[in-house]
């Protein structure tokens, strides 16, 4: 049976919870952090390593700082939500799994046109890469489908399947709106309806400025040092504690590569990054999220000690 | 003789992987049988976006036998030498035959093995081809080991002969050959067994596959080309897009649509790239106008509503790219109406070009000095041709090509327009990039030809300058198609230029950047490679003209001439004016096929080995005073004045640069040179004689070499 069309922003992040929760992800709460997307999580970063399995869901509001456009933009936000699905090892049926998540979002698929269109995935900041597609509905993409070979240097294995999902622009194909600002978050038949630029659109407003024009770079380039300093320093302490417990502080040590990474994407929305001296900070977020990967693999939740 | 087909069925494939992987997959398991000692009529490979097929007709049913009889050692002899012979044959002692002969007994080894079954050696072929098969890129997926270009979710294998069909027993790292495929993935995902090649086309027809590539892309040309004919429009033809595209579904149907109204003044390059780049659109053009009006959209699928949701959604998305396009080419408009072009590339200062060769605009400047010394050279007004220098990079900074880096250069063209800039400055905004591959357009116009040179020795001096030299197959700043552009510009402009001359102008012209490298980073080896360039001796300039002379050779060779003649025409002095070099290797060339040509060069190399030879016996150099009056036969007097004619038709021949002249003059030798080495000794007792006639011979050795380095000719 074909699903009704959603009415709203909220239904079809409901809709995706309820299908991934029932095929038997854990549904996740967002992590608390700003991220630049979905992978950052630990759920997909860390998780995506060592050999045990795992399955997740969750929403993921990113933060993109250049794309800011002052919520004038009709498709550009520097905050946004992504969905974002992990499954370890990636199950034999994960493109049917996939396809099943569109159909419960209201997409007919023997109406519409979906395709898997050669994409291959690498975040040179998370030092990761996978081979897949971008999935395609009518001409648009909606979804990015990968398998994760490496994530922070590491080999994969077994693979995760990872799917992330734009939801914005996948819920405004699904919902007929042409301008962001003007899709509906809740109900429109609720008591009160609140579209998306109710919501979000003064925000874009203030952040766009502060990204463009206020944040203080003097500052954040000292946050960028502070926070790849205390990242070293967490990894470089012994793995016993005081009490001679043994306790890798791999996850501590990663929010300090988030919060680099992030204030890298500042920096650079700010224009005062040159093109030479990017590649040197992405390399240096990309030590960091490397060290951390070896340190999560020597951890019980990344299979490196028995449970 | 049975059938076999082999179809390995993975979620979606590349596009632009498929080709190569019908070859791989047909080569490797055709090899492979072949190898194993069987053989086979005929076999094609197919695939769509999720199969990789094959089809071998005429297999052999089994392998022939093969007997193979090996001598071992002496009966009796040593126990070390026997057990080695088991070794090496596997067998035990009670199975070796012991022969007579004339030495007496010797053991032999009769090795005998059967046929085997096509179907077992299939299954080891086909196991080997999946587990070695060369993707340019191969993954893992769940928690497996095997690689594939993405995850492999079946194997059908089936050998068919007129008892019916047979599955070939393979696993795969728990993949099990079946005879059992599937159809469409939405139009018809249910499962369906085949008998042979013919019943799996046919079912998958019906199950909305079409198999062959080749068919899908005929089919979806006619079908587009129809689309746009029916609405007065031409399609455009893009070959690498139609394969693409074809290699993107299974059951191609074509949907055509109307460009926004909004959008048609956009350039015809922007709505073509953009389309195709995004969404791998066709574009629709009208024969009328020449505007691009219409798109022209392959889906996967058939629907109730014949596609019209799906061409709604294409169309928006559309909107959406072409209204960013739109924004871009307004912006980019409205800069340089207000600040010009040079405005637009006020930004390139800011951008790095090679942190050891400065900014954009640095090399900008460098590219304007030299344009401007090349203008005269090549008929273009030097003020033009540094205005153009000094424009046509601007576009890089343009919104547009920030977007499509392909439209660099194209872009420059309408926005030099658009600011008023004369035709051949804007022209060369993308002519100076030009040529861009051994078969792209060479550019004619002077300023063109002017700015495009001077780019190019900037690149290449740059480069060799920091000893960023390519190496086997590593030319990451593709200088081997930089020196390539710049032989093809003089050559096919008849350009004629002191390259040397240039080369050290743009050698120096980089040393201000490295030095401030060095300065900056504290490495003084920059330091020391630019007082090298400054001061030092011209390594640079002679190593960088050899790598010239390299593509040359190279590009002459694929014009037919031999790589000894090019030898012979570099060691002449000039040998930096390119157009003078295969001017003079063209006539050499042609010289050589001919009959007096071929037999002069025999009658050289007689003299000068009779010459070197006397000349290293003797210790002296005999290259002066031949006189004719020492002359004994008739035939060296008839050299004597063969030899005053060639030199003087050749002298000035040489002198006009009219080799064909010179080598003509040179060719009247042979019959006087011929006759010569017939009728006289060289070496006689005769020390006066003698002499003289060594001299002689120098006299033709200078002639000869007067014209070109005859000794490099190969035979």
């Amino acid at each position: 049976m074909t699903p009704t069309r959603p009415r709203s922003f909220q239904e079809i992040i409901l809709r995706l919870q309820t299908y991934w929760g029932d095929k038997g992800c854990a549904v996740l709460q967002p992590y608390d952090m700003e991220v630049g997307a979905g992978t950052f999580h630990p759920a997909t970063t860390l998780r995506a390593l060592g050999s045990r399995p795992w399955a997740a869901a969750y929403v993921q509001p990113s933060r993109r700082p250049t794309d800011g456009r002052y919520g004038e933009n009709p498709n550009r936000l520097q905050h946004y939500y992504q969905y974002q699905v992990l499954i370890k090892p990636s199950p034999p049926d994960l493109q049917e799994l996939y396809l099943g998540s569109l159909a419960a979002i209201g997409i007919d698929a023997s109406l519409h046109d979906i395709r898997f269109v050669e994409d291959d995935w690498e975040s040179p900041t998370l030092g990761a890469w996978g081979l897949g597609w971008e999935v395609w509905c009518d001409g648009m993409e909606v979804s990015q489908f990968t398998y994760f070979q490496q994530v922070g240097g590491h080999d994969c294995d077994p693979v995760s399947g990872e799917l992330t999902y734009g939801l914005e622009r996948l819920a405004m194909y699904v919902l007929g709106i042409d301008h962001v600002m003007d899709m509906p978050f809740n109900d429109p038949q609720s008591p009160i309806p609140l579209t998306y630029g109710d919501i979000f659109r003064q925000t874009e407003e203030e952040y766009s400025r502060w990204n463009f024009d206020q944040a203080d770079t003097a500052m954040l380039l000292k946050h960028f040092e502070d926070a790849e300093a205390e990242c070293e320093r967490i990894l470089a302490a012994p793995a016993e504690d005081k009490a001679g417990r043994r306790i890798v502080m791999a996850h501590p040590a990663y929010d300090q590569c988030i919060k680099a990474s992030h204030i890298f994407n500042l920096l650079d929305a700010r224009g005062v990054i040159s093109v030479t001296e990017r590649q040197a900070y992405i390399g240096r977020v990309r030590a960091l999220a490397k060290k951390c990967a070896d340190a999560f693999v020597a951890t019980e939740a990344g299979g490196g000690v028995a449970a | 003789m049975p059938d076999l087909l082999i179809e390995l069925f993975s979620e979606e494939i590349p596009a632009r992987m498929q080709a190569r992987a019908r070859e791989d997959l047909k080569k490797l398991v055709t090899d492979g049988l072949v190898e194993a000692g069987l053989t086979y009529a005929g076999a094609h490979s197919l695939s769509t976006p999720r199969r990789l097929v094959l089809a071998v007709e005429g297999l052999t049913a089994e392998s022939r036998p093969v007997r193979e009889e090996r001598k071992g050692p002496a009966v009796g002899a040593p126990e070390a030498a026997v057990q080695g012979f088991l070794r090496s044959t596997g067998m035990m002692l009670e199975q070796l035959e012991a022969r007579e002969g004339a030495k007496g007994k010797t053991w032999f080894a009769v090795i005998e093995k059967p046929g085997r079954s096509a179907t077992s050696i299939v299954a080891e072929v086909l196991e080997a081809t999946i587990r070695n098969f060369p993707w340019p890129k191969s993954m893992r997926w769940g928690a497996g080991s095997l690689r594939w270009v993405r995850p492999l979710h079946g194997v059908l294998c089936i050998l068919t002969d007129e008892h019916g069909a047979e599955v070939v027993p393979l696993d795969v790292d728990g993949i099990r050959a079946g005879n059992v495929t599937r159809g469409h993935r939405f139009l018809a995902p249910d499962a369906f067994s085949v008998t042979g090649f013919e019943d799996y086309a046919a079912k998958l027809k019906r199950a909305k596959v079409m198999l062959d590539p080749e068919l899908r892309a005929e089919h979806i040309w006619h079908d587009a080309r129809n689309a746009a004919f029916a609405a007065g429009l031409e399609l455009v033809e893009d070959k690498g897009l139609l394969a693409e595209v074809a290699g993107l579904v299974e059951w191609p149907v074509v949907l055509m649509g109307r460009i926004g109204e909004d959008f048609l003044g956009l350039p015809p390059e922007v709505l073509q790239t953009s389309m195709k780049e995004h969404q791998k659109f066709f574009s629709a053009r009208n024969p009328k106008t020449g505007r691009i009006e219409a798109f022209v959209t392959v889906a996967n699928t058939e629907t109730a509503d014949h596609g019209a949701t799906i061409l709604k959604g294409n169309q928006k998305v559309l909107s959406a790219r072409l209204s960013d396009a739109k924004f871009f080419w307004e912006n980019d408009l409205r800069t340089v109406a207000q600040e010009g072009m040079e405005g637009m590339a006020a930004g390139l200062a800011n951008v790095t070009f090679h942190n050891k060769l400065g900014s954009q605009k640095d090399r900008i400047d460098r590219i304007e000095a030299l344009a401007r010394e090349i203008a005269p050279l090549v008929g273009a007004k030097p003020d033009l041709a540094a205005e153009a220098a000094r424009v046509a990079k601007a576009d890089l900074q343009s919104a547009m090509v920030g977007e499509f880096p392909e439209l660099q250069g194209t872009m420059g063209v309408y926005y030099a327009k658009a600011a008023g800039l004369p035709e051949a400055v804007a022209n060369a905004c993308k002519a100076h990039y030009q040529p861009l591959g051994p078969s792209d357009e060479v550019p004619s116009e002077p300023v063109s030809v002017a700015v495009a040179l001077a780019d190019k020795i900037d690149t290449l001096t740059g480069f060799w300058a920091i000893d960023e030299k390519p190496t086997g197959s590593k030319d990451p700043f593709a200088l081997r198609r930089a020196a390539l552009g710049v032989i093809r510009l003089v050559l096919g402009n008849g350009v004629r230029l002191p390259l040397s001359h240039l080369i050290e102008r743009g050698l120096l012209a980089h040393t201000p950047y490295m030095r401030s490298y060095a300065v900056h980073t504290g490495q003084q080896e920059y330091h020391d490679a630019a007082d090298e360039i400054e001061f030092g001796r011209p390594v640079h300039l002679s190593d960088l003209l050899a790598f010239f002379h390299d593509r040359l050779k190279v590009h002459l060779r694929d014009e037919g001439i031999r790589h000894d003649v090019i030898d012979a025409c570099l060691a002449m002095p000039g040998n930096d004016d390119l157009t003078l070099l295969v001017k003079r290797a063209e006539a050499l060339a042609a010289f050589l096929k001919t009959d007096d040509g071929g037999n002069l060069i025999q009658g050289f190399k007689r003299a000068n080995n009779i010459l070197t030879q006397a000349e290293e016996k003797d210790g002296v150099e005999y290259s002066f005073g031949a006189d004719p009056k020492f002359a004994e036969d008739a035939s060296e007097r008839t050299l004597f004045a063969a030899l005053d004619a060639a030199e003087a038709a050749i002298s000035p021949a040489m002198q006009a640069e009219d080799f064909a002249t010179a080598m003509a003059a040179m060719a009247k030798l042979r019959a006087p040179i011929d006759a010569f080495f017939e009728a006289v000794q060289v070496n006689t007792d005769n020390a006066i004689v003698r002499r003289n006639r060594l001299n002689l011979l120098s006299r033709i050795r200078a002639i000869c070499l007067s014209v070109a380095d005859l000794t490099k000719i190969e035979g």
